[in-house]
C-alpha cells in the first residue's frame, strides 16, 4: 500500500469534492476507505495499491476532470 | 480540448461580458436587432462550454451538480431562443464563480500563511564533508544541515554545535527569541534570527511538530460537524430533485421559461458553501493567534460551554512562591537575616529559595553542621548559635516555645493560604514568614472576561492544600475550589458535572491529566507544542498564555452565530426567490442567478469578518503588557 497527498489547484465549489471523490475512488486498486478530499486545503489523500496503479493514473483521472494537479507525494504505507 | 476551455474560463467570461455589452449596444445605440442577438447567441454557446463540460464530467461520475442544473436551464433558453436570458446568465454564473474563487482564496488566506512558512530547502552535508542546498524531500533523519542566521529551521531536530536565538513564533505563537546551543532541540519551521548551528535532524517533513500542526489544522477546517453533514446528505438529493420538479412543472404546464427558472432559483450554492467558509476563517483566525481549533464541532461546542475546569492551581498562579507576609519577635539585628539567608542559601528547597530572594543581599556567614530534617526543616550552627529554620513540627522538636501571640499570627498566615518558614535562634523563635504563590497578572482579567462571554462555572481542581486553593479562588473569583485532587479525582469531578448536564471544558498541560482533557466536552491544552498536548485534545492554546483563552471563546461563539447566520441567509434567499416566483412576475432566469450569485457572495463575505475578529474591549488578545515589553527588547 501507498500512500499519496495530491496538492490540486484552489477548489470552489462543494461539488467539485463529490466529482473528486467519486472519479478516484472508481479507480483500480485505490483504498475506498482512506480517500479524503480536503476542500479548504484543495488537497486529496489517499492509499492505493502500487501494484495496480500508479500516482500518474490518479492524477489523470483528475485533470481529466479539469482539476490541474499541482504537485503529488507519495510514500510507502 | 475539453480542459483548454476549462483553462480559458477566465478570458471566456471576459469575453461574454464585452459581447453582452456589444448586443445591448448594437440593439439601442445602432438600433440593429440582429447583431443584438448574434452577438448574445454567440456568448451563450461561448460561456455555455465551460459549464457544459463539468456538467458532463460531473454526471458520468453520477453526481448532479450545479452545473448540470445551469446547462440544461441555458440550452432550455437557447432553444426558445430567449439568448438575452441564456447570455447574461452564463455570465453571471461564470462571473460569479470567479469572485467565490477570489474571496474564498481571502478566507483561506490566514492558514495559507501558516503552511507556506515550511521550509522548502536545506544544507545538507553532502559525503565529501561540504553542505549543499537540497530540497526539503532529500533530507532523511540523521542528516547533518546547518542553519544560518535568517534562515528556517529545516527539520526537528538536535543543535551539534554552534549557538544562536531562535524566533519559534510558528509554534508557540510567542515571537520571543529562543536561545539554542548544543544539545539543545530546534523545530522546523522556526527562524534562526542569529547565530549559525549544525542540527541532526530527528523528525522530518509531516513528523516534525509544525508538519503535525499543519496537518491538524487543514484537517480541522474540513472537519465536518453534524450540521454540515447533514447538509451535505441533503444537498446530494436536493439537486436531483430540483432537476425533478423543473421537469414536472415543464410537463404540467408546458412552460419552458417556468421550468428553467426553477432550475435556476433552485441551485442550492449558498447552503453548501456557507458554513464551510465561516469554519475555515474561524480556525484561521485562530491558528494567527497562537490557538488550534480541531474543527466546527468542537467550535459548536465550545461555544455553548458552561463551565470551565482548571487542571492546577499553578496554570492560574506564577508558578513561583515568593513571601507574601512576615513577623519578627523580640529585637531582630541584621544579623539574624544574615544567618537566616546563609542557611537557606544550603538549601535549593522552593520556599527556602523564596527567603533567599526576599532577604536580597546580606552579610553571608559560614554555616556549620547542617542537618536536614525531613520534613522539617534545616537546623545548623552559625557564628557559635543553634540556627533551626523549618516549620511548626521542626519547632516543636528543637522545643522552642511559641506564644500566644504567636500562635494566632500562624493561624492568620495559614488562614491566608501561606506555607510557614520559622526561624529560631539558640531555641527562641525570632522571625515568621508567610510564603505564597502569586496569581499570575492578568489571569484575574482573562476570567472576568470569560464569565462576560457568558461561562456560569469556573472551578479549579487541584492538588495543593484546600487552604490554597480557597485563597486562589476568592482572590480571582472562582465559583468552586476543589484541593487534594488525584487525576482520577479530577476525572470523576468532571463526569458529575456532565451528569448534571453541563458543557464542561478543561484546560490542562496534556501530560498528567489527558483522562480529564479526553472526557471533558472539550480538551483545552495549554502546551508549548507537545506531541501528546496537540493530539489528546480539542483545543490547542499553543504558548501556555491563558491571556488566549477569553479570544479563543469570543471566537468560537462568533464563528457559531456567523455559521447559523450563513444558513439563515441561504435558506431565506431561496424562499424569497420561489415566493417571488409563485406570487409575483419579477423573478426571471436572470433575476434568479443574479441573486443566487449574490447570496454566495454574502455568506463568504460574512464569513470573512471572523478573520478579523477580535474581543472587544481594550487588552482584549495577545497584547499583554509583558509581551509587549518582551518583543520590543527582541
Amino acid at each position: 500500500m501507498q500512500k499519496a497527498v495530491i496538492q490540486l489547484e484552489t477548489l470552489a465549489c462543494p461539488s467539485c469534492v463529490q466529482k473528486i471523490e467519486s472519479a478516484v475512488k472508481g479507480l483500480d486498486g485505490v483504498e475506498q476507505n482512506s480517500v479524503k478530499i480536503l476542500f479548504n486545503a484543495s488537497k486529496v489523500k489517499l492509499n492505493f495499491d502500487g501494484d495496480k496503479l500508479a500516482i500518474a493514473d490518479i492524477e489523470t483521472a483528475i485533470e481529466k476532470l479539469g482539476y490541474e494537479v499541482l504537485k503529488s507525494k507519495v510514500k510507502s504505507a | 480540448m475539453q480542459r483548454y476551455i476549462l483553462r480559458k474560463k477566465n478570458s471566456i467570461t471576459l469575453i461574454s461580458a464585452i459581447l453582452i455589452v456589444f448586443a445591448f449596444f448594437g440593439r439601442f445605440a445602432l438600433d440593429n436587432i440582429v447583431i443584438f442577438n448574434g452577438a448574445l447567441m454567440i456568448a451563450s454557446v461561448l460561456g455555455a462550454a465551460p459549464i457544459a463540460i463539468q456538467a458532463v464530467q460531473s454526471l458520468k461520475v453520477r453526481v448532479v451538480s450545479i452545473d448540470v442544473l445551469v446547462t440544461i436551464a441555458v440550452v432550455g433558453a437557447m432553444l426558445i431562443r430567449n439568448f438575452e436570458e441564456s447570455a447574461i446568465v452564463t455570465f453571471l454564473f461564470l462571473f460569479g464563480t470567479w469572485l467565490e474563487q477570489r474571496t474564498l482564496n481571502k478566507t483561506r488566506s490566514a492558514i495559507k500563511e501558516l503552511t507556506e512558512m515550511a521550509p522548502e530547502s536545506a544544507w545538507k552535508q553532502m559525503e565529501n564533508g561540504e553542505f549543499a542546498e537540497v530540497d526539503i524531500d532529500d533530507v532523511d533523519e540523521g542528516d547533518l544541515l546547518l542553519v544560518k542566521t535568517g534562515a528556517k529551521v529545516p527539520v526537528d531536530g538536535t543543535v551539534i554545535s554552534g549557538e544562536g536565538h531562535v524566533n519559534e513564533a510558528s509554534i508557540t505563537g510567542e515571537s520571543v527569541p529562543v536561545g539554542k546551543k548544543e544539545g539543545s532541540q530546534v523545530f522546523a519551521g522556526t527562524i534562526l534570527e542569529n547565530g549559525t548551528i549544525q542540527i541532526q535532524a530527528d523528525r522530518i517533513g509531516e513528523d516534525t511538530t509544525f508538519g503535525k500542526i499543519i496537518e491538524l489544522v487543514e484537517e480541522a477546517q474540513d472537519s465536518k460537524s453534524e450540521t454540515e453533514r447533514f447538509i451535505d446528505r441533503f444537498s446530494k438529493y436536493y439537486t436531483p430533485a430540483v432537476l425533478i420538479l423543473g421537469v414536472i412543472v415543464w410537463l404540467f404546464t408546458k412552460d419552458v421559461e417556468l421550468a428553467i427558472t426553477i432550475l435556476v432559483l433552485g441551485c442550492p450554492g449558498a447552503l453548501v458553501i456557507g458554513v464551510p467558509v465561516s469554519n475555515v476563517a474561524g480556525i484561521g483566525n485562530g491558528a494567527r493567534n497562537g490557538v488550534l481549533l480541531k474543527g466546527s464541532e468542537i467550535i459548536t461546542n465550545f461555544s455553548k460551554v458552561d463551565t470551565i475546569v482548571f487542571d492546577k492551581t499553578g496554570t492560574l498562579t506564577a508558578g513561583n512562591p515568593e513571601v507574601a507576609e512576615q513577623e519578627y519577635y523580640g529585637e531582630i539585628s541584621g544579623k539574624v537575616l544574615g544567618y537566616l539567608a546563609s542557611v537557606e542559601r544550603e538549601s535549593d528547597h522552593p520556599l527556602a529559595k523564596a527567603v533567599v530572594e526576599h532577604i536580597g543581599k546580606t552579610k553571608l556567614y559560614k554555616v556549620e553542621e547542617t542537618e536536614v530534617v525531613k520534613g522539617g526543616g534545616i537546623v545548623a550552627k552559625v557564628d557559635g548559635h543553634r540556627i533551626a529554620v523549618g516549620n511548626v513540627a521542626l519547632m516543636e522538636r528543637e522545643h522552642v516555645k511559641l506564644s500566644e501571640k504567636t500562635k494566632k499570627d500562624i493561624e492568620h498566615f495559614e488562614q491566608n493560604g501561606n506555607s510557614l518558614v520559622l526561624t529560631a535562634i539558640d531555641g527562641e523563635l525570632k522571625i515568621l514568614m508567610g510564603i505564597r504563590d502569586q496569581v499570575r497578572p492578568g489571569v484575574k482579567q482573562d476570567l472576568a472576561k470569560l464569565k462576560n462571554l457568558g461561562v456560569k462555572n469556573l472551578v479549579v481542581l487541584s492538588g495543593d492544600n484546600q487552604g490554597t486553593v480557597d485563597i486562589i479562588a476568592r482572590e480571582l473569583g472562582l465559583t468552586e475550589a476543589h484541593g487534594h485532587m488525584f487525576p482520577e479525582d479530577k476525572a470523576d469531578y468532571i463526569k458529575k458535572l456532565q451528569e448534571q448536564g453541563q458543557i464542561v471544558a478543561f484546560v490542562g498541560d496534556g501530560v498528567n491529566d489527558s483522562p480529564s482533557l479526553a472526557l471533558a466536552d472539550i480538551g483545552i491544552a495549554m502546551g508549548s507544542g507537545t506531541d501528546v498536548a496537540i493530539e489528546t485534545s480539542d483545543v490547542v492554546l499553543m504558548n501556555s498564555a491563558l491571556s488566549r483563552l477569553p479570544h479563543v471563546l469570543g471566537l468560537a461563539k462568533a464563528t457559531a452565530r456567523n455559521m447559523k447566520q450563513n444558513i439563515f441567509i441561504a435558506v431565506g434567499v431561496v424562499f424569497v426567490l420561489l415566493a417571488g416566483l409563485l406570487f409575483s412576475e419579477w423573478v426571471n432566469m436572470t433575476v434568479g442567478m443574479l441573486v443566487h450569485e449574490a447570496s454566495i457572495l454574502a455568506v463568504i463575505l460574512n464569513g470573512m469578518r471572523l478573520l478579523t475578529y477580535r474581543l472587544k474591549g481594550k487588552d482584549s488578545n495577545q497584547m499583554r503588557p509583558e509581551m509587549t515589553h518582551s518583543s520590543k527588547a527582541a
